[in-house]
């Protein structure tokens, strides 16, 4: 089974893709059979991704310092060789994992949230199709092939976002996710054209053996390698939601919530974080690119931590919360630790998967009202969301022993290692690791208050709208919930302190060498110290009452409000393109029409139209004509090489060949 | 001289299938001859199937002058594809033609010219395999009895005969000044002279016109508008694609094997006709009215890309000659295809009665315009992998210009194509009865079709087969 598994790795993503196929062209109108078919193949995949993990984990060391490439050439010539194929290690395994995990959940989930809708058979192919390409990503072992996967994620994003397009938010939500995409996916695109220049290959294994020495191997210095790092940055900074590319994200809430748990806060999104994990190793060759990351990573997750705390929308709130989380993620792998990154990927997926499933109950029970203060109670009637929700909360606050702690714990610890070393990777940026550590500490208080926040609105106190009728969610939605609240205790136990080789989630999932994990006393206090101090003052406020959050509020309007408008950002984009795209794009407008439509295309229309008759009237259909053209072609030629001069032979040639 | 015939099984076949299918033809009574074509189709399926055996020989017989190597299997095998192709589409069209089944006899005598014309090892065989496959065509160019098919017969005649009278002037130059026959001894030979040699300049030229002639390289290619159009339509499918692939094979060996002291001759020669062949070839396509006609213009624009390959005298090159000849003759085949079962129904080749094609025959639009599209080398339609090999084999050796001429002529080339697509989609047909397409027609149409897809998303098997039939040119 793991023999089978590992060498046809490729059959994972091709399932999902199958029933694709198949719902797409045969069975669009049945819905039942739809998801049926649509639920069996990621099954499938799930089980099959299940056998490779425990495959590889039984055999550790082998798969993570050698990784098992199965690839075709899809194309190739002098110079240039392009393979397609499947690339298993730890890491790929992992997210493969993830991703086949969520998926099956999600999508069984679905059969109870999707229940009665119109697009019920649409929304499966759209899931197999996103399912099919996200595997297909992971299982990259080239850039060029990954870089078709992402954008093939980025279209089943924006169909799934779009998905009820007659609603206008809607479309206009997808529009902006592709569109900002876009804009990042061509600096991508940009760095890995210029690997290919400079490298010669995309092949992930021969660029990490390359680009610590890239020195000898090509003619760049340092800081053009950063800018092409910088350059293929931009792609994952977009996909991942990264400021200043975050405002898609809080928008695409407007999909489906299952969507939104699966593709934007579980797996799509951290598309980026893995992509820039799978060539960690350049940014860990320059320090520069490195300490980019970490910043924005840093300055995300505290940016949309603050606008986080004003929310109304239960979906919204998540969404930002997922934005700092994925801001975690990049600020670990900016500290150089593939280790913490993926660590947290996973713990994330599976809590935020809870929360955004949880909210679809909440909402399925509420009727779709989406603002908060609407709720109230709704503990009582419907308690397993309660409790899951409650893991989920506790989880992502960092408590411990939720999933979220061990996580969250070491990318604190790596942080402030990075803040802390001489002389290492880090190089000269110390200081702002040290700074990006408080902000991440500070983070982490904000996400158990905010989180918190919602939870005791939501489901303490009494229910505020009058007309709505709670009640708890169908079995179908209500497992998938507790599995994986199940999962979002126990996921991050691979994070215990004391772990050695072959037991540690780090000890598998990792670049450069394995350190056993310690306690550190100062940060497990420090880190739970903030969390339980938010969590306090979230119940102060929002469930005992004792001081009114209107008051403090009202006290610094300002700070308010421009937490609550998101700083102004999406204002701001707004004011860029209607003052300064458009006019811009008018402009260009104006100079096509006139100059390249009116002269330049036109022109050449013209004369090629012009040439074309005239070649027309050359050919006249004349026998003799022909026979004409022939020989004097033939004269001309023999005239035209003798008077080019070759060792002088045209006296001879003019002669008719005599010597 | 102990010679194994076992090496011409294929041609040994394709002569006795033409033999046969002649007898049977004459046997059976006049209404069941429509059946030859199957079986005609059916055996050329058995002598393709056997023929990839033949890969991997590499070896000469009776004293060089023939040669049984990969690259000739690999035409080989492509003259047998288009020969399938074009009787399997066909067949309706000669039904109606009086349903002359000597049609089918001499289409397999021209692909067994053109099989013997790639093997040859000296330039008898060559000048003789050349008559074969042309005077077939001269036959067959005439073959409707209408006046406009007489006139391209008699023209393709003339103009054919005296481009075979400087050929064979040119051969007879190259033979008096180096004394081999032999293809592969005639640059030894050339060594061995002193100097360069004025005669041989001048033989060099003629066998390029000569050739030229075949190959539809401007300035010889007067004559293949007029043929085309006049031409009964499988006749030209078969003419556009087999006779000139086989020319191009042949002209690759005879300049790379044989006259490779003359490179800097040639090259420039061959450089500056491509550039001419590409630029008119496409610019006078723009104003054709008639679908056979800009398609003729079309392929003399193909062939002015197809012959860079040679350009590049390196294994790269002829790869992707050889390469871009299979996409070349499938697009074609299949665009002509559709030509000849429209007309079968419309009775006219004009352009502007494609009106409405694609809500009288959805398949036919589609699959045309995916022809003309992979002509035009739009990816990921295989005619864009096949530019792709053939631009990276010159654009390092120092003919960027001929590459960005290439280019832009490919640009250009797109206008007059999606002329087509827009008369077939956006034009309403004048007659909206549906078009029927037969079976046969079917078979070909779908399985061009499905190819010229399929090699632009993954063209690595058939990459590895121009590889191998390049190798063995410039090695054996």
């Amino acid at each position: 089974m793991f023999d089978i598994a590992l060498y046809h790795a490729w059959v994972i993503p091709l399932l999902p893709a199958m029933a694709f196929v198949i719902i797409t062209f045969f069975t669009k109108k049945m819905p039942k059979r739809s998801a049926g078919i649509s639920i069996t193949s990621i099954l499938i995949s799930f089980v099959l991704a299940l056998s490779l993990g425990i495959g590889v984990i039984g055999q550790g060391e082998r798969y993570l310092e050698h990784p098992l490439k199965v690839v075709v050439t899809w194309f190739s010539m002098n110079g240039l060789s392009i393979d397609v194929g499947t690339q298993i290690d730890t890491t790929s395994v992992m997210m493969l994992l993830v991703v086949t995990f969520i998926t099956s959940l999600v999508e069984i989930y679905s059969l109870g949230y999707m229940h009665g809708d119109t697009g019920f058979a649409r929304f499966f192919s759209y899931v197999s199709l996103f399912a099919a390409s996200m595997l297909g990503l992971v299982l990259s072992p080239n850039l060029l092939q990954m870089f078709v996967f992402w954008e093939l994620v980025g279209l089943c994003s924006y169909l799934l976002i779009g998905f009820w397009y007659h609603k206008k938010s809607a479309a206009e939500a997808s529009k902006k996710a592709f569109i900002t995409c876009r804009a990042g996916d061509f600096g991508l695109l940009l760095g890995i054209i210029l690997l290919q220049l400079n490298f010669g290959t995309l092949d992930l294994q021969q660029l990490s053996k390359v680009i610590p020495h890239f020195t000898e191997y090509t003619g760049l210095t340092a800081a053009g390698l950063t800018g092409i790092a910088i350059l293929l940055f931009l792609g994952p900074m977009a996909k991942s939601g990264q400021f200043p590319f975050h405002v898609w994200l809080p928008d695409a809430m407007e999909g489906p919530t299952p969507v939104s748990a699966l593709i934007h806060a579980a797996t799509m999104v951290v598309a980026g974080v893995y992509l820039v994990g799978r060539i960690l190793i350049l940014f860990v060759t320059l320090p520069s690119a490195l300490a980019f990351v970490a910043f924005i990573g840093g300055f995300t997750a505290l940016f949309s931590a603050c606008i986080a705390i004003t929310q109304t929308e239960m979906k919204k709130i998540l969404a930002y919360s997922t934005v700092s989380q994925l801001g975690y993620m990049m600020l670990a792998l900016g500290a150089s630790s593939l280790s913490a990154g993926m660590f947290h990927l996973m713990t994330h997926a599976f809590f935020k998967a809870l929360m955004f499933l949880g909210a679809g109950s909440v909402l399925h029970a509420m009727h779709d009202e989406a603002n908060i203060w609407k709720y109230g109670g709704l503990k009582k009637y419907m308690p397993v969301t309660y409790w899951t929700f409650l893991i989920g909360c506790l989880a992502i606050s960092g408590i411990f022993p939720f999933a979220g702690f061990f996580s969250k714990d070491l990318i604190l610890e790596v942080t402030y290692a990075a803040s802390s070393l001489s002389g290492q990777a880090t190089g000269s940026f110390q200081g702002l690791y040290s700074l990006l550590f408080i902000m991440a500490a500070l983070t982490a208080f904000m996400t158990a208050f905010y989180m918190f926040r919602m939870f005791f609105i939501c489901f303490h106190g009494e229910l505020r709208s009058h007309d709505a009728h709670p009640h708890e969610a169908p079995k179908v939605m209500t497992v998938p919930l507790i599995i994986l609240g199940i999962f979002s205790f126990i996921g991050g136990w691979g994070g215990w302190p004391g772990l050695g080789e072959g037991q540690a989630f780090g000890y598998f999932v990792r670049v450069g060498n394995f350190h056993e994990i310690e306690a550190n006393w100062f940060l497990i206090i420090l880190s739970t110290g903030l969390a339980l101090f938010g969590i306090g003052l979230a119940a102060i406020f929002y469930c005992k009452k004792t001081y009114s959050a209107e008051a403090v509020a009202r006290k610094f309007p300002e700070l308010y409000k421009i937490s609550f408008h998101k700083f102004y950002i999406d204002e701001f984009y707004l004011w860029v393109i209607r003052h300064i795209v458009d006019k811009l794009g008018w402009l260009l407008w104006k100079f096509d029409y006139l100059f390249v439509d009116g002269i330049i295309v036109d022109g050449c229309g013209k004369a090629a139209q012009w040439s074309g008759s005239v070649m027309r009237r050359v050919q006249t259909g004349q026998l003799q004509h022909y026979a004409f053209v022939f020989f004097l072609a033939i004269v001309l030629i023999v005239l035209f090489l003798s008077l080019t001069d070759f060792n002088s032979i045209h006296v001879g040639l003019l002669l008719g060949g005599v010597k | 001289m102990e010679i194994n015939f076992s090496l011409f099984s294929i041609e040994i076949a394709t002569a006795l299938l033409a033999v046969i299918i002649l007898i049977i033809g004459l046997m059976i009574p006049k209404q069941s001859r429509h059946i030859l074509g199957y079986i005609i189709a059916l055996g050329l399926v058995v002598i393709f199937g056997f023929s990839f055996r033949f890969y991997g020989l590499n070896t000469a017989v009776i004293d060089k002058m023939y040669l049984v190597d990969d690259f000739s299997v690999f035409f080989k095998q492509l003259f047998l594809v288009a020969a399938i192709l074009v009787i399997l589409a066909s067949i309706r069209y000669v039904n109606k033609m009086n349903g002359n089944f000597e049609f089918y006899v001499i289409t397999i005598v021209a692909a067994l010219g053109m099989m013997v014309l790639v093997s040859a090892g000296d330039m008898l065989t060559l000048y003789v395999a050349l008559e074969t496959m042309a005077i077939s065509f001269y036959i067959l160019a005439g073959y409707k009895t209408d006046p406009k098919s007489a006139e391209a017969g008699m023209k393709y005649l003339i103009l054919g005969a005296l481009s075979s009278g400087i050929l064979l002037y040119g051969l007879s130059l190259i033979y008096g000044m180096t004394g081999t026959v032999i293809i592969t001894e005639i640059a030894a030979k050339i060594g061995l002279l002193s100097g360069y040699s004025p005669a041989l300049v001048v033989g060099l030229v003629f066998v390029l016109a000569g050739l030229g002639f075949k190959i539809s390289l401007i300035p010889f290619q007067m004559w293949t508008p007029d043929v085309y159009e006049g031409a009964p339509t499988p006749v030209t499918a078969f003419l556009a694609t087999g006779s000139k692939a086989a020319s191009f094979a042949v002209l690759a060996r005879l300049l790379l094997i044989a006259l490779p002291a003359y490179s800097r001759q040639w090259q420039l020669l061959v450089a500056v006709l491509a550039a001419l062949t590409m630029i008119i070839g496409n610019l006078a396509a723009i104003p054709q009215t008639n679908m056979k006609r800009m398609l003729a213009y079309s392929s003399i624009g193909q062939a002015g890309y197809m012959i860079t390959g040679i350009l590049a005298m390196n294994q790269a090159g002829v790869s992707a000659l050889s390469f871009y000849s299979v996409i070349y003759v499938l697009a074609t085949v299949g665009a002509f295809t559709v030509v000849m079962t429209c007309s079968t129904q419309t009775d006219s080749d004009e352009i502007t009665d494609y009106a409405g094609l694609a809500q009288r025959s959805p398949l036919m639009a589609a699959a045309l315009t995916i022809f003309l599209l992979s002509m035009a080398g739009i990816p990921p339609l295989a005619g864009f992998t096949g530019k792709l090999y053939l631009f990276k084999s010159i654009v390092n050796q120092g003919y960027l210009w001929l590459v960005i001429v290439g280019l832009v002529m490919s640009m250009v080339s797109v206008y007059y194509y999606l002329k087509v697509a827009k008369v077939m989609y956006m034009n309403d047909p004048v007659d909206k009865t549906p078009i029927t397409i037969p079976a046969e027609a079917k078979i070909t149409l779908l399985l061009t079709m499905i190819a010229t897809i399929f090699f632009g998303i993954y063209a690595q098997p058939l990459s590895v087969l121009a590889h191998i039939a390049g190798k063995a040119l410039l090695t054996f």
